[in-house]
């Protein structure tokens, strides 16, 4: 590594960018928002037989202790700007993942009061579809999602005024 | 003297504990719920407009998504009203298995009805044993149709392919141990003094209100009505089965909890005189106007091919008039009424969902407690937002 490293190893040397997105990566902490079906679905994942706790993944139930969203189910005209809202409330840095065919497209709904997917709305980072997705597909997703919080730079110095922040654009 | 007021408070549609997108308007007296006003039309996907559009088989994957905890059980109600309308007989096979799949979808609804309402009780432990249950519910469910939750397995006539081999085995292996499941989900609850202090007197509604209200399936016998339209109505042949249908005598929330677990082990009775009387035989109706081709015929005829496409893209025309069907589903009477004017679309459907004339039964069952017992005569009612806004 070239530098000396006469502590053993109880030492690391790493960059700031991989410390910080193996961090937000390892705790990514969704909000309780279930929509419709893929709310159980959410649910399902979360308990006993696939247990999202072993990703770090850990459901709050406010948007002040989380940042990430998990669109499940169809968002409709008036519960859009209920999601705005809470979207809102959440702390930067924040992603948000459209779980189902209802939140990426509308999926059957093709009606008056459907929004047409969620990406009207928010800046979506991963799209799962199905209808609804298995618990597998969600845990894809997430997966997808923490590749792409790696690939991230300067998130942490362009939040204390150095530069600019680097998203990729896909995962 | 200070002059006091009444504080409004908004819960939802945004909150864990309402069971989806729910608002509550709480008017309250320091922490006593003075009035509840409920807000609904948050999930409101046009499904019974939808219906207007489409012709009548098409209509059924809508079905599974207005409970979506039960499906099955939607299918049936939409798939029966439908037979009404159209006369068609269905084969004994198909009946066996719709009563089959119907009594583990009452198993998986009420599975997940004693993982929320304890969880929002505070018992967590109940939410992770009974999601493991429900995991072998969901393998059943793919196995026979593909799909985790949105089955779509029911047809006009019939079923939309038989059962594989293994299917026998893994309901009753799954019968046969679900009743011990049960007595650990008791273990846990019914003696804990924290679930008693809870729900022992809290949500009460007497059996009057309940019938005035129209409250169905469990929320109405849990306050001592004994009425259950498996036994009282029979449609696809449950009058060939034995089983008890529970009441409650408390009208509480406690009592609603006991009714739903006695009905869990009904169901595993009924499932387990269904396995016996499971005999091989054709699943779909012979009745070529109204049920798809079997799927052999599509691939190897071309009038099988033909049929299968008209079926497919233009229906069938069912005769003029109007038919009401209601089924018993875990959350009470679904019914279906649907007005046809000949064609091959409905022109009129109306779903009358359990849980939307229950949820009406809030503010009788909350006012004069406090905020947070609020929170378990929600769980108790066993709301489900996509059959209230449908």
């Amino acid at each position: 590594m070239g530098v000396d490293n006469p502590l053993g190893d109880n030492v690391i040397t790493t960059s700031l960018d991989l410390l910080v997105n193996w961090s937000r990566k390892s705790s990514i902490w969704p909000m309780t928002f279930g929509l419709a079906c893929c709310a159980i679905e959410m649910m399902a994942t979360g308990a006993s037989h696939n247990d999202l706790d072993r990703f770090g993944i850990i459901f709050r139930a406010s948007p002040r202790q989380s940042d990430c969203i998990i669109i499940a189910g169809t968002v409709t005209k008036k519960m859009l700007p209920v999601i705005m809202t809470v979207y809102e409330q959440m702390p930067e840095p924040k992603w948000v993942i459209a779980m189902g065919a209802c939140a990426c497209s509308g999926g059957i709904f093709d009606t008056y009061s459907v929004v047409q997917g969620i990406d009207e709305a928010l800046p979506v980072d991963v799209y799962i579809p199905g209808c609804p997705p298995r618990p597998e597909a969600l845990l894809f997703g997430l997966m997808k999602l923490q590749d792409k919080i790696m690939k991230e730079r300067n998130s942490f110095g362009s939040a204390i005024g150095l530069g600019e922040r680097y998203i990729p654009e896909a995962a | 003297m200070a002059a006091t007021e009444t504080m409004t408070l908004n819960m939802g549609p945004q909150h864990p504990s309402t069971h989806g997108v729910l608002r509550l308007v709480l008017e309250l007296d320091g922490e006593v719920i003075v009035k509840v006003t409920p807000h609904i039309g948050f999930l409101h996907r046009g499904v019974e407009k939808l219906s207007e559009h489409r012709t009548y088989h098409q209509i059924l994957p809508l079905t599974d998504r207005l409970d979506y905890l039960a499906p099955m059980s939607n299918n049936l109600g939409y798939i029966l009203t439908v037979e009404k309308l159209m006369a068609v007989e269905v084969p004994e096979r198909a009946e066996t298995i719709r009563i089959i799949m119907a009594e583990l979808t009452r198993l998986e609804s009420h599975l997940v009805w004693i993982a929320c309402h304890a969880l929002d009780i505070g018992a967590m432990t109940v939410f992770i044993y009974a999601f493991r249950e429900r995991e072998t519910v969901m393998e059943i469910y793919e196995l026979i149709s593909g799909a985790r939750m949105t089955s779509n397995f029911f047809r006009v006539g019939g079923l939309s392919q038989d059962v594989p081999d293994e299917f026998v085995k893994k309901v009753s292996d799954f019968i046969d141990v679900m009743p011990g499941y049960l007595d650990q989900y008791e273990g846990l609850l019914t003696t804990n003094p924290i679930w008693l202090k809870r729900t022992v007197g809290n949500g009460v509604i007497s059996a009057e209100d309940a019938i005035d209200i129209g409250l169905t399936g469990p929320a109405l016998r849990g306050s001592g009505v004994d009425w259950d339209l498996r036994r009282d109505n029979p449609y696809s042949g449950y009058e060939k089965y034995q089983f008890k249908v529970p009441t409650g005598e408390n009208c509480d929330t406690f009592d609603r909890y006991k009714v739903r677990l006695i009905e869990m082990r009904e169901a595993c009775k009924i499932v387990r005189q269904a396995l016996d009387r499971l005999k091989p035989g054709p699943v779909l109706a012979d009745c070529p106007q109204v049920c798809y081709p079997p799927k052999e015929n599509v691939y190897n005829s071309i009038e099988g091919l033909i049929h299968h496409f008209k079926i497919a893209s233009e229906g069938f025309a069912a005769p003029e008039g109007e038919v009401y069907h209601g089924v018993e589903a875990p959350k009470g009477e679904l019914g279906f009424y649907i007005v046809s004017d000949g064609g091959n679309k409905p022109e009129r459907l109306r779903i009358r969902p359990p849980s939307f004339v229950n949820l009406q039964a809030i503010e009788q069952m909350s006012v004069g407690s406090m905020i947070a017992d609020l929170v378990a005569v929600i769980g108790t009612l066993d709301i489900v937002l996509g059959e209230i806004d449908r």
